[in-house]
């Protein structure tokens, strides 16, 4: 008879025992403050190696910020931040970047003038070994480090399927694309971690779903560690393996998407109580 | 070697005898090509043998066996066109799929044909066929080309195309004998064999399955190859669906048969730069992409600077005079002969080169009518492009134009080995070698369609001139007659509007009753390009559509149709009296179109009932609420309400008057 009617196909997602995953970034009791601003308060929580994290709360919450904290854009007051089982000193974002932090922002923040090709080959910079010297002579070692990265770049284009862009400039590309040639250069770094900062705001429903499917492949294929924002709350329960919420800076829920959902403190901080 | 008496194929009557016959004596040239990670990769002939061979052992060592259906289903690949020859090594019999059809609609079809394998592209197609297993309950093992995001999926039947490759490679390797005994099972296979199962895209009811034999497809591609002069050295683009019989013919039969080189695009979206990079020898296409080519440059024309478009204009005009008759190898002035050249350097040949068409020896166009305007603009370039007319049922071939012999309202004269006849009810009728075999499970249609000596009805009204040269005239059951008793030919009345580039899609109502009326699809492009120029705002089709201003601009062309057509003694009676512009896009989606954009008269005159009562109930507007389809299977709604203008008919030849009111 079929085949295919009396088994699952699909594996359900997350039921592997999440515990003995690895800890691949981990925030202890971080603060931060901007004068007399707190925009963080006392926040713990980690992120395992492989899964998809994301983070979630009402505007203001302090989850961008969060995301600066992580990649060293913001210096928080207090607390440790242990990357890879070292607690990190204070770094500069670039210092991220080549430790294998990788982002997106809120608003696109690509080259307008530059092809989609040189935005993305842009992300691979740091990987770039021959000085300038070398790339202003450009034949020999400096050629065939440019093929190779090349060839990766031409990887990314075909995995987000964006191949009919390749030499537009990204100034010309609707909203959706530029945030998907923005992923591209995220990816471009070979990221063990990848922040991405509302990867699906302002799109349509068709754009999401595409996004979507790219989160979790990337996720699937590179095996890339995936931390999110996200507002679309549909989105989110899909995607994510676990979900920490925050709410005025402080952690008011963490765990599963199902357990989050649920929680009454998070109904309340989305929907208003009276205080 | 090449081209010696003994390399002529006519030996080999199947596709996996003739692969095996090119790698011999075409080993080394470039066979198929793919652009992938942004360059061209390619295949010889001896390559692709060997990739067919580990694909067809593999598939065999899964359980695929003679008379079994496989499913091929996806975007022009080279690994999917092999995957036909490959199966057909076998005994089994590929059936392509129209890949963006809905679920429901492919469970039909796959369940129709009782399919035991499929060979699809990527997860969508999976994720499709896994969702429809209920309806098929015949589907055994699926194969993929595109393995990302199926890593999680349980693979037990379930299978990578390389996977499958390996495995044959590696029962050769383990057995040596098997490559052998491999060539020498199809070497008994028959040229009265089902080679492939078609199914038609069906205008009307559910889709056939067309069963067309070895001998159809391979004397119809080789009539066609020796009708154009085609050989090894032409360059195709495999952009079409790969369901339909256009392509299988073009990218396939002929491919193989000629052994020419078969090239596919990198994606959908990237065919205009592919083109250009492969600039094809033989080209085919709708007259949809010809339209959208001109009117592409129509309107980057339009921002040109002030003294390029006087040359553009200029050229163009000496073009129109002269082009067609140079192509025909007509008599003309050594003045004009010199101007042409010039225009060649400086307008024609980079306009060639932007479309990707400088190499192109022969063009055909097919499916609806082309547009008068359009066919003339790319035959004065010096591009010799030509009509025909066929069929699925007739493996593509039933008349063809003739080089130098080119006219605008016919579709030619019958390919070589067609007999053609009009039927008394005016159908067009023709027999041929390339005439199929018959409906898969379906003896019922077989029968009312083919009649006992071989005479295939086409469904076609048409009439013979007297050149000799074929011309069509609608629908045979779309043919009808008004109250008063004038002729009402729709497809008629709908292509002269469909050539004015501003109107995408229209739909003609008329049979039985007083007078004719009009549903039209503006084109976004054009009149998206329009609204720029002269600053009209819009946020979407619907509030375009019903903009004052294109009214009065469509109604101008609806006037034109109408004076067209009080010059033409048979059709005067059936001129436009009431037309609407449709609040939103005829769509294959919503079923208003089949998946070849033909559109589905019957279906749209149930859809939008209302509205067509409103055209005969002298109401100037109304308010309609249409349910749409998204692709993914959802469903929303569109309301509107939608102005309906009154036409003032020309009068018929004599000046008759008529009172208008």
């Amino acid at each position: 008879m079929n085949a295919f009617v009396t088994e699952k196909t699909l594996a359900p997602a997350g039921t592997e025992d999440r515990a003995e995953r690895e800890i691949l970034l981990k925030v202890d009791n971080v603060s931060l403050s901007f004068g007399g601003v707190k925009a963080i308060t006392d926040i713990s929580f980690d992120i395992q190696k492989g899964e998809i994290r994301a983070i979630i709360g009402p505007n203001g919450a302090g989850k961008t910020s969060m995301l600066n904290v992580i990649n060293g854009f913001y210096h928080p007051q207090e607390g440790t931040i242990t990357w890879r089982g070292k607690v990190r000193r204070k770094m500069k974002p670039y210092e991220a970047a080549s430790q294998g932090i990788a982002r997106t922002f809120q608003n696109v923040a690509l080259f307008k003038g530059m092809t989609t090709l040189d935005n993305i080959m842009s992300g691979r910079s740091l990987k770039m070994n021959r000085n300038f010297f070398w790339q202003l002579m450009w034949r020999g070692p400096a050629e065939r480090e440019e093929i190779e990265h090349r060839r990766k770049v031409e990887d990314i284009i075909d995995f987000l399927e964006i191949q009919a862009i390749r030499k537009t400039p990204v100034g010309r590309l609707p909203y959706g694309l530029q945030k998907r040639v923005e992923l591209g250069r995220a990816l471009a770094m070979e990221p063990e971690l990848l922040l991405l900062d509302e990867p699906m705001a302002g799109m349509n429903l068709e754009e999401k779903e595409d996004m979507s499917r790219f989160i979790i492949d990337v996720n699937q294929e590179f095996g890339t560690t995936i931390a999110l924002i996200e507002h679309d709350m549909g989105v989110v329960m899909d995607l994510s393996d676990r979900v920490v919420v925050l709410d005025y800076g402080k952690k008011i829920a963490d765990g599963p998407p199902e357990e989050v959902q649920a929680s009454q403190a998070v109904i309340d901080a989305y929907l208003g109580v009276s205080h | 070697m090449v081209g010696s008496a003994s390399a002529s194929p006519r030996g080999e009557d199947t596709f996996p005898k003739i692969l095996m016959h090119n790698a011999k004596v075409f080993g080394s040239r470039t066979a198929f090509r793919e652009k992938d990670f942004g360059i061209w990769q390619s295949w010889t002939w001896s390559e692709v043998s060997e990739e067919i061979r580990a694909f067809s052992i593999g598939l065999k060592s899964l359980g695929l066996k003679a008379g079994d259906k496989i499913a091929i289903v996806g975007a022009n690949r080279p690994r999917l066109y092999w995957a036909m020859v490959a199966a057909q090594a076998v005994g089994a019999v590929p059936v392509p799929v129209y890949s963006d059809s809905v679920a429901e609609e492919m469970a039909y079809v796959l369940g129709h044909a009782e399919v035991t394998f499929a060979v699809v592209e990527d997860q969508e197609q999976v994720d499709k066929l896994l969702s429809m297993a209920d309806e098929v309950p015949s589907l055994e093992e699926i194969v993929y080309d595109e393995e990302r995001g199926l890593r999680d999926y349980d693979h037990s039947h379930l299978h990578g195309y390389a996977s499958v490759q390996a495995k044959g490679r590696d029962l050769i390797a383990k057995t040596p004998s098997l490559a052998a005994d491999w060539e020498a099972e199809f070497a008994g296979g028959k040229g009265s064999d089902i080679a492939v199962m078609l199914y038609t895209s069906g205008t009307t009811g559910r889709p056939k399955g067309v069963m067309l034999s070895f001998d159809n497809l391979v004397i119809s591609a080789r009539n066609g190859n020796a009708f154009d002069r085609l050989d090894e050295t032409e360059e195709v683009l495999a952009y079409l669906p790969m369901a339909w019989i256009g392509d299988h013919v073009f990218s396939l039969a002929q491919a193989f048969t000629a052994a020419y080189c078969v090239n596919c695009p990198e994606s959908m979206d990237t065919i205009d730069v592919d083109r250009l990079e492969i600039a094809p020898s033989y080209f085919f296409a709708p007259p949809r992409v010809f339209e959208n080519m001109l009117t592409r440059i129509m309107v980057r024309m339009e921002d040109a600077g002030k003294a390029k478009r006087r040359m553009f204009d200029y050229f163009m005009d000496v073009a129109r005079r002269v082009g067609e008759k140079i192509l025909n190898g007509e008599q003309v002035a050594f003045k004009d002969r010199l101007l042409y050249a010039i225009g060649e350097f400086c307008v024609y040949g980079p306009l060639k080169n932007r479309m990707g068409l400088t190499r192109m020896k022969v063009g055909y166009t097919a499916g609806e009518a082309i547009g008068p305007e359009i066919f003339r603009f790319f035959r004065s370039l010096g591009l010799n492009l030509k009509q025909l007319y066929g069929q699925t049922e007739a493996s593509v071939y039933i008349t063809l134009q003739p080089d130098g012999e080119i006219y605008g309202d016919t579709v030619g004269k019958p390919a070589p080995d067609v007999e053609l006849k009009i039927a008394e009810s005016g159908e067009v009728m023709y027999r041929s070698p390339g005439v199929f075999v018959g409906y898969f499970k379906n003896d019922e249609a077989t029968a009312s369609t083919k009649t006992a000596d071989g005479w295939v009805h086409t469904g076609d009204a048409g009439i013979i001139a007297e050149n000799g040269h074929l011309k069509i005239i609608d629908r045979a059951k779309d043919v009808g007659k008004l109250n008063d008793g004038s002729l009402f030919a729709p497809k008629y009345i709908e292509n002269k509007l469909k050539f004015f580039p501003n109107i995408k899609e229209a739909v003609a109502f008329g049979h039985e009753k007083d007078m004719v009326a009009v549903f039209l699809n503006i084109d976004l492009t054009a009149v998206g390009s329009w609204a720029e120029r002269n600053n009209v705002n819009y946020a979407s089709y619907q509030e375009l559509a019903s903009h004052p201003d294109v009214y009065s601009m469509i109604e101008g062309h609806v006037d034109q149709v109408n004076r067209d057509l009080s010059r033409e003694p048979m059709m005067a009676g059936a001129q436009i009296r009431r037309f609407l512009i449709l609040h939103k896009e005829l769509d294959a989606d919503d079923g208003e179109l089949t998946r070849t954009q033909k559109v589905r008269r019957s279906f749209i005159a149930e859809r939008y009932a209302p509205l067509i009562d409103a055209l005969y109930d002298g109401s100037t507007s109304k308010h309609v609420r249409t349910e749409v389809t998204f692709e993914d299977g959802r469903k929303g709604a569109i309301e509107a309400t939608v102005e309906i203008r009154d036409m003032v008919p020309h009068d018929a030849g004599k000046g008759m008057q008529e009172a208008a009111e």
